[in-house]
C-alpha cells in the first residue's frame, strides 16, 4: 500500500517540478498557472467543506469576491495594499472572508444536504447583488480597474516573480490545510461526515465544528479573493456570481473531494481545458463536457480515484481492495 | 475509460504547447490581429456578428489590410471580463499580436483596457461602450482607442429629439446596469436640458423575461416611454407593452430596437423610434452594398456589432495605407488613426481628441417595408433624422461634461420624480 509519507513525498515532487518547470514554460503558462493556483486555492477551501465536512456549498464565491472587491476599493480608492501593507490586505482579507461565513454560517449551519445547497446559494447571491447593484463602491456591472500591483521589494509587475509569490502562498495555504485536516479537529469533521448522530452521542458539539470549518473555508476564500484582484488586475460582479462557486464545487469533484491534492487537479483541468484548449480548438466545450460525465460515471471518486481503480484492476487483494475501494466512494459522497 | 481520455488530452495539451511556443513572429509585413469576442455563452450570436463584420472586410480585401498580410485570430471571451483578460494575454504573450480588438460589455472593454496599458499593445474597442473609458479614465490607457461609440453618445441627439417632439413627460424603463445608467443618463441630461421632464425611472434587472410587474406602475400622465433594452429583453418589452393595452409611443435606446433584434419582432413594434449610430436601413449606396454583401455571406442583415467591427477593419486598412504597410507602433498608429477622416459604411466618422468617434447620430423608426430590392416585406429601421457630426460630448463641450460625474442610477437625478 502507499503510505502517507510517500503521498507527502509525490506532491512535494510535484510542486518542486511546478515551480521550476513553469517559469521556463512559455509567459502565456505562467498566466495561466498563477491563475489556476488563486483557484486551487478557492477549490481547497471549499474541499474542507465538501470533502471533509460533508457540506457542499454553493456559495463559496462569495468569500472570493469580498476579497478582491477589499483589495480592489482598498487599492483604487485609498491606496492602501500597494507597498509592504500588502500583507495588512491579505489579513484583512482573510479576516473579511471569515466574518463573512461567520455570519453566513449562522444561518446556514442549521441546514444539512440540498437544504444547505441553497441556503449558500442564496447568501452567495446576496453578496453577488451587492456587488452588482452597489454601483458607488464595486462600480456595478463595469467592475473595478486595479492600478498595478504592490511594490516591495519585489517586482511584482513580472509575471515570473508575481508566480512565485501566489506559488509561496498557495504551498502556505496547502500545509496549513493538510494540517488541519489530519489533526483531531479534522478527524471529528471526517466523523460528522461519516456519521452525524452518532458524533453527537459520543458528545461532540457538531454544529460548533461545522461552523468553524465553514469560517475556516471563508478566511481561505478571502485570500484567494486578495489574490485573484492582483492576478487578473480586474475585479467585476462575475467573480462572485453563481457560475464561480460552480466552477470551485465542480473542480473539487472533478479532482476528488476529501484529498486537497484533487482540488488542485481539478483547478487544473478545469483552467488548462477552458483557458488554454479554446485557445487551440472551437469544441473545447465538449471536451471539458465529457471530463466532467466521464468523472460522474466512471470515477465517482474523481481523478485521485484513479490509482485505487488501477490497483483494483490488477486485481491485487481483490476481495479487500474492493470493500476498500466501496467504502471510499461512498466516503467521498456527500451525505 | 476517464483514463484513456486523459492520456489522450496530456500529449495533445502538451504537443500545442510545444506549437505554440515555437510559433515565432514571422516577416515584417504580417500584421497580426487578435481578435477577443464571446463565442459561447449566452452572448454567442452578439460575438458571431462581430467576427464576422471584420471578417466580411478582410474578405473582401483578400485577407490583406493597407497591404500588409492580416493574420487574425480570434479568441472566444465567454462573454467574462476575467476571460477576456486570458485570452488579450495570451494574443499578446503568445501569438505577438500588434494590436487586439473586440471585448463585447462594457465589463470587458474595462477589463480589457488595463492589459493594453500594461502590455503595451494596442487595443481598439469595436464594440464595448463603456462612457469613462474615453473620458475619466482615458488617461490611464494610452494604447487606447475606441471606433465605435459611447453608450451616452446617440441618446443624447435622441432626448433633444424626443423634446423637439413636444413629448414632456416621459417615463425610463432601463435595464439595470452601467450600460443601462448610461444610455439612461445621456438621455435624460438632454431631454431636460431642453425642458422636458423624466417623471419616473423604473430599473427592471437584466434578462427580465416578464415585465408584468412593471407596466402597470408606468404613470398614467407620461406622453410617451423611452426603454433601453438588451438582447431577449428587447423583444418581450415592447410586446407585453401593447398587450397590457398601454399605447403611448416608445422611444428606444440602441439596442432596444437594434437588427439584431429586429428581424425576431412582431409587428407590434411598428413606429416605435430609436437613435444609433447606425442602421441598417441607411439609404447610401455604401450600406446597401455592405447589407448586400453581408446577407449573402452570413444570411442576415448585419447589426450595427456587424458594421462597427467591419468599419474597424476598415479603419485600420486607412491606418496601414498611410503607414506604408508597416507597422509602425501602437502609439504612431494611433496617432494615424486619430487623423483619419473615414467614409465609411454609417458615414463619415472622425476621431475626437479623446479618441472617440464624431459620427453621425440617426433618429430611426421602424417600418415594415421592402428595401434593397429584397422581395419580402420587412421590419427595417427607416432613418427619419440625422443628426451630423455628434461627439460624445453632445453640445456640452469637453471639460463642462467632465466636470460632472459618470451617468449612473442616480444621477442626474430623478427632479420630476415623485
Amino acid at each position: 500500500m502507499v503510505t502517507q509519507k510517500f503521498k507527502i513525498l509525490m506532491v512535494l515532487v510535484a510542486l518542486l517540478a511546478l515551480a521550476i518547470i513553469v517559469p521556463n514554460s512559455g509567459s502565456f503558462v505562467v498566466l495561466l498557472t498563477t491563475r489556476a493556483l488563486c483557484f486551487a486555492i478557492l477549490a481547497m477551501s471549499l474541499d474542507i467543506l465538501l470533502g471533509f465536512t460533508g457540506l457542499a456549498s454553493l456559495g463559496q464565491a462569495a468569500y472570493f469576491g469580498v476579497g478582491a472587491y477589499l483589495t480592489a476599493v482598498l487599492a483604487t480608492k485609498f491606496g492602501f495594499g500597494l507597498g509592504w501593507d500588502f500583507w495588512l490586505v491579505v489579513l484583512l482579507g482573510m479576516l473579511l472572508g471569515a466574518a463573512l461565513a461567520a455570519f453566513f454560517g449562522l444561518f446556514a449551519i442549521r441546514a444539512t444536504g440540498v437544504y444547505f445547497l441553497m441556503i449558500t446559494l442564496a447568501l452567495g447571491q446576496c453578496v453577488w447583488g451587492l456587488a452588482y447593484r452597489w454601483n458607488s463602491v464595486t462600480g456595478g456591472d463595469n467592475g473595478i480597474n486595479m492600478n498595478g500591483r504592490p511594490a516591495f521589494g519585489l517586482d511584482l509587475t513580472n509575471e515570473i516573480t508575481f508566480f512565485y509569490l501566489v506559488f509561496a502562498f498557495f504551498v502556505a495555504s496547502m500545509a496549513i490545510m493538510y494540517v488541519l485536516v489530519r489533526s483531531p479537529f479534522g478527524r471529528s469533521l471526517e466523523g460528522i461526515r461519516e456519521r452525524e448522530l452518532r458524533m453527537q452521542i459520543l458528545g461532540y458539539n457538531t454544529w460548533l465544528h461545522k461552523y468553524i470549518a465553514f469560517i475556516i473555508a471563508g478566511a481561505f476564500g478571502g485570500l484567494a479573493g486578495v489574490l485573484w484582484a492582483h492576478t487578473n488586475g480586474h475585479v467585476s460582479p462575475e467573480n462572485v456570481v453563481l457560475t464561480t462557486s460552480v466552477d470551485a464545487l465542480l473542480m473539487v469533484v472533478l479532482g476528488g473531494a476529501g484529498t486537497l491534492v484533487g482540488a488542485v487537479i481539478g483547478s487544473a483541468i478545469v483552467f488548462g481545458l477552458r483557458e488554454y484548449l479554446s485557445t487551440l480548438v472551437p469544441w473545447w466545450q465538449y471536451a471539458l463536457g465529457a471530463v466532467y460525465v466521464l468523472t460522474i460515471l466512471y470515477l465517482p471518486t474523481g481523478l485521485m480515484g484513479i490509482p485505487a481503480r488501477i490497483r483494483q484492476w490488477r486485481g491485487s487483494g481483490k476481495s479487500e481492495d474492493s470493500t476498500k475501494l466501496t467504502a471510499k466512494a461512498l466516503a467521498s459522497k456527500p451525505s | 475509460m476517464t483514463t484513456t481520455k486523459r492520456h489522450r488530452l496530456a500529449p495533445m495539451l502538451f504537443g500545442s504547447c510545444l506549437a505554440l511556443s515555437l510559433a515565432a513572429p514571422a516577416s515584417a509585413e504580417e500584421l497580426r490581429i487578435g481578435f477577443v469576442a464571446p463565442l459561447t455563452g449566452i452572448f454567442a450570436q452578439v460575438g458571431k456578428d462581430m467576427q464576422d463584420g471584420f471578417q466580411l472586410y478582410l474578405d473582401q480585401h483578400g485577407g490583406k489590410l493597407g497591404g500588409a498580410d492580416v493574420k487574425f485570430i480570434v479568441e472566444d471571451e465567454q462573454g467574462k471580463p476575467d476571460t477576456a483578460v486570458t485570452k488579450a494575454k495570451k494574443l499578446v504573450l503568445n501569438d505577438k499580436v500588434h494590436m487586439f480588438i473586440g471585448g463585447l460589455l462594457a465589463s470587458s472593454g474595462y477589463a480589457l483596457a488595463p492589459v493594453s496599458s500594461a502590455e503595451k499593445t494596442l487595443y481598439i474597442s469595436s464594440v464595448a461602450a463603456a462612457d469613462d473609458l474615453t473620458q475619466r479614465d482615458l488617461k490611464k490607457y494610452p494604447y487606447f482607442i475606441r471606433t465605435s461609440w459611447t453608450s451616452s453618445q446617440p441618446h443624447h441627439a435622441l432626448g433633444q429629439w424626443a423634446c423637439d417632439q413636444g413629448y414632456k413627460k416621459i417615463v425610463s424603463v432601463a435595464a439595470d446596469y452601467a450600460f443601462g445608467y448610461e444610455v439612461a443618463g445621456g438621455f435624460q441630461k438632454a431631454f431636460e436640458d431642453c425642458g422636458g421632464q423624466i417623471i419616473q425611472k423604473i430599473w427592471p434587472p437584466l434578462g427580465t423575461k416578464d415585465f408584468g410587474p412593471y407596466l402597470p406602475t408606468i404613470k398614467a400622465d407620461a406622453d410617451a416611454i423611452f426603454s433601453l433594452m438588451v438582447g431577449p429583453m428587447s423583444l418581450q418589452f415592447p410586446k407585453q407593452l401593447r398587450g397590457a393595452g398601454i399605447k403611448k409611443p416608445i422611444i428606444g435606446g440602441g439596442t432596444s430596437y437594434d437588427e439584431f433584434a429586429l428581424p425576431f419582432m412582431g409587428d407590434e413594434v411598428i413606429g416605435d423610434v430609436s437613435g444609433l449610430h447606425y442602421s441598417a436601413a441607411l439609404p447610401t449606396p455604401k450600406n446597401e452594398a455592405f447589407v448586400k454583401a453581408y446577407r449573402t455571406k452570413y444570411g442576415k442583415v448585419p447589426s450595427y456589432y456587424s458594421e462597427n467591427n467591419y468599419t474597424t477593419a476598415q479603419w485600420i486598412d486607412e491606418a496601414m495605407k498611410k503607414a506604408g504597410g508597416k507597422w509602425p507602433g501602437p502609439e504612431a498608429f494611433i496617432k494615424i488613426m486619430s487623423e483619419i477622416k473615414l467614409d465609411s459604411v454609417r458615414g463619415p466618422i472622425a476621431m475626437d481628441d479623446m479618441r472617440n468617434p464624431v459620427q453621425n447620430i440617426y433618429i430611426k423608426k421602424v417600418e415594415k417595408k421592402k428595401m434593397f430590392g429584397y422581395e419580402k416585406d420587412e421590419l427595417w429601421n427607416t432613418v427619419i433624422k440625422t443628426y451630423p457630426n455628434v461627439g460624445q460630448f453632445w453640445t456640452y463641450g469637453k471639460d463642462k461634461f467632465l466636470a460632472q460625474p459618470l451617468y449612473s442610477r442616480d444621477f442626474p437625478p430623478c427632479k420630476f420624480c415623485n
